[in-house]
């Protein structure tokens, strides 16, 4: 069973990711938002799963739609949605947008809004990691939409010839923008594909977090114990828009049945019910104090000074 | 003196990446057949038995994955050295470069750097066509965040490689092949050539010749024949192409008044383009001419090959057309005593 520190933990980052995107979709009609958002609604519990299984000194690399990994990994919060308004205070100091979170100091790398081209970085950098001797890991994150595009097997290759500390872990959450996975590919046995690089994979299919948490820390040990890489397949399902605040079962693409079964076995009200009520309430009174701040930061934020346009283009 | 040694171009770039990894244990090198027999024409002979196949090692056939790979070690404090025996296989990498390499510093507001170096081979096709002589690296110019080199001489080959060793910016260097047989003065011990600095190889009073890469031999060659006709040629190997050193170019423009840039590339949308636009911009008064590959696709027959490239004597020809303010006609017989010109220093 799961002490209830760690039921505490694990709900209080589901809850806050859920909220903090939810803000982000209220907030988003007011234009005060300067860049394109790709919500993590529906998704949180595959990042705050997998994130609760590393370490501090463990390396996370994800995609565009980062914001569950930025937080679950421990991003800063203000820094995020300052980020989201183009202010100066931001992550990124307004010159990445939503799509390009980064947090070094919780080691989360840059995100990337090209599919699929952080999944090399995460393979040199456990290079890096091999190379040291040390026993950190890298958690690299990408859709199933990344798993069509050629890196993805060329890393796969890398990872599996170097025996690399890494695990790949697929977010298959069954649509690229509006295409469906089976659309796109005859079989979609990722897996398997993973597999025949001699790299040992599974699949998680509900989205539990318990269950990805567990399984993470059951993977995490054999490769931080020098086991090689793993693929982990979760699927999991986006309950917004591709990009944006909204809904999008009017385009006819997916339909809100097909979404039912996920809400059903949503993970914020489920762990919410593992909770005492007091300790629950406790937290969403923590976290609301923590969005309710965060906004208003950003909203106080300057924005960056003109001559900003012409800092970083070179180290 | 060390001032005195002579060393071959490779030689110059072997010494340099095995001098940096001796000083840096993050400095490693890895690409297509680095490891192997031939060692890049020797430019990493004997790194893998001196520093072993966890900092020297040869890849998988897989440049998207094996760039990306390069800035996740470079985001991990290694100084990665990814070398391409040909430039054209660049390519299928230029995502990882292009949208990656050149932007991670600024799109995340500075709170990454990727010290990376990507040495690229190009060549005059030498029989080897379409697919295995382009220069293409003014695609690398015209993006913000990447620097590109193109050392000419042995000494600059070292220095201008130890410089981008130690820049913490991703850093192109091209390479020409004929290039690396080229001889001349090179310090034994570690030196930086860096960017922001071009060199007037030869004063002159009448044209301005810059030479791009391999073209920086031609326009030699080309201002030894323009003496011939009485021409003093100034030559300038731009050496860095980004950042350019632009005003010693413009400097040297505005004493002659004419101002030929020849590539070792296409001249449209170019290097040459980009130089001749900023001196037009900076002196309107020059006149300017550009020369470079013909705008076609590079074949293999020589017959074709020799008109598809410029040359000393077309180069000569050219800025003579230009210094007398109409067409010449003069075309200087091939002089065996200029086939094999050589750097010499000092620099």
């Amino acid at each position: 069973m799961h002490d209830k520190a760690t039921l505490e933990r694990l709900y209080r980052s589901l809850y806050r990711i859920r909220r903090v995107e939810e803000e982000v979709a209220r907030a988003y009609p007011t234009d005060k938002i300067k860049s394109p958002v790709h919500l993590s609604i529906g998704q949180e519990s595959i990042s705050v799963g997998a994130c609760e299984a590393l370490r501090p000194d463990d390396v996370a690399f994800g995609t565009y739609r980062s914001h569950a990994l930025y937080l679950a990994r421990g991003g800063n919060l203000p820094a995020m949605i300052a980020e989201l308004y183009g202010k100066a205070t931001g992550c990124a100091k307004g010159k990445g947008g939503s799509m390009h979170l980064i947090a070094p100091d919780v080691n989360v790398m840059g995100a990337s809004a090209v599919v699929g081209t952080t999944i090399p970085h995460a393979v040199g950098y456990a290079y890096a990691l091999k190379l040291r001797q040390t026993d950190r890991v890298v958690l690299c994150m990408f859709g199933d939409g990344a798993t069509e595009e050629g890196v993805f097997y060329e890393s796969l290759n890398y990872a599996s010839l170097k025996q690399l500390p890494i695990i790949f872990l697929c977010e298959n959450n069954g649509y690229a923008i509006h295409t469906h996975v089976l659309r796109r590919q005859l079989l979609a046995n990722l897996c398997d594909r993973a597999k025949s690089f001699n790299i040992p994979a599974e699949q998680i299919a509900d989205g539990d977090v318990l269950k990805v948490r567990e399984r993470m820390q059951a993977v995490v040990a054999g490769v931080r114990a020098g086991q090689g890489p793993y693929f982990l397949e979760c699927f999991t399902y986006r309950w917004k828009e591709h990009v944006g605040p909204g809904e999008d079962w009017q385009l006819g693409y997916r339909t809100a049945t097909e979404a039912e079964p996920w809400k059903q076995n949503d993970q914020v009200p489920r762990l919410a019910g593992l909770l005492a009520e007091a300790d629950r309430d406790r937290v969403h009174r923590e976290v609301e104090a923590e969005i309710t701040a965060a906004f208003h930061f950003a909203e106080q934020s300057p924005f960056p000074a003109p001559a900003e346009l012409w800092e970083h283009v070179y180290q | 003196m060390s001032h005195e040694r002579i060393i071959s171009y490779v030689d110059a770039v072997r010494e340099a990446t095995e001098q940096e990894m001796a000083r840096d244990p993050n400095v490693l090198v890895f690409g297509l057949d680095v490891d192997d027999p031939k060692a890049i024409q020797g430019t990493t002979k004997g790194l893998l038995e001196k520093f072993g196949p966890d900092r020297v090692f040869g890849t998988p056939l897989s440049e998207d994955a094996m760039t990306g790979a390069a800035i996740g070690m470079a985001l991990a404090g290694v100084r990665p050295i990814h070398v391409h025996i040909r430039m054209d296989f660049l390519m299928l990498a230029m995502n990882q470069l292009v949208n990656i390499a050149a932007k991670y510093h600024y799109m995340y507001g500075g709170a990454m750097a990727v010290p990376l170096v990507v040495r690229g081979m190009i060549g005059k096709s030498w029989g080897q066509g379409a697919q295995h002589s382009q220069a293409l690296y003014s695609f690398f110019m015209h993006v913000p965040g990447l620097k590109v080199v193109a050392p000419t001489t042995p000494y600059d080959a070292k220095g201008c490689l130890i410089a981008a060793i130690r820049d913490d910016n991703p850093v192109i260097y091209i390479e020409h092949r004929l290039l690396h047989f080229q001889k001349g003065p090179v310090p034994a011990e570690p030196y930086t050539v860096n960017p922001g600095k071009a060199r007037v190889a030869i004063a002159g009073t009448d044209v301005t010749l810059v030479g791009i890469s391999n073209m920086q031999l031609e326009c030699l060659r080309a201002a030894r024949y323009l003496e011939e006709k009485g021409v003093s040629a100034e030559v300038i190997d731009p050496i860095w192409l980004a950042p350019l050193d632009i005003a010693t170019i413009v400097a040297s423009a505005r004493k002659t008044k004419r101002l030929i840039v020849v590539d070792n590339d296409w001249t449209n949308c170019g290097a040459s383009a980009e130089i001749v636009a900023q001196v037009a911009e900076q002196s309107p008064g020059v006149q300017v001419r550009r020369m470079g590959y013909a705008p076609v696709t590079c074949p293999p027959s020589p017959t074709l090959e020799d008109q598809y490239y410029a040359n000393g004597r077309t180069i000569a020809a050219a800025a003579f057309d230009l210094v007398s303010g109409k067409p010449q006609h003069w075309l200087p017989a091939e002089r065996a005593d200029l086939k094999q010109i050589e750097f010499k220093g000092p620099f």
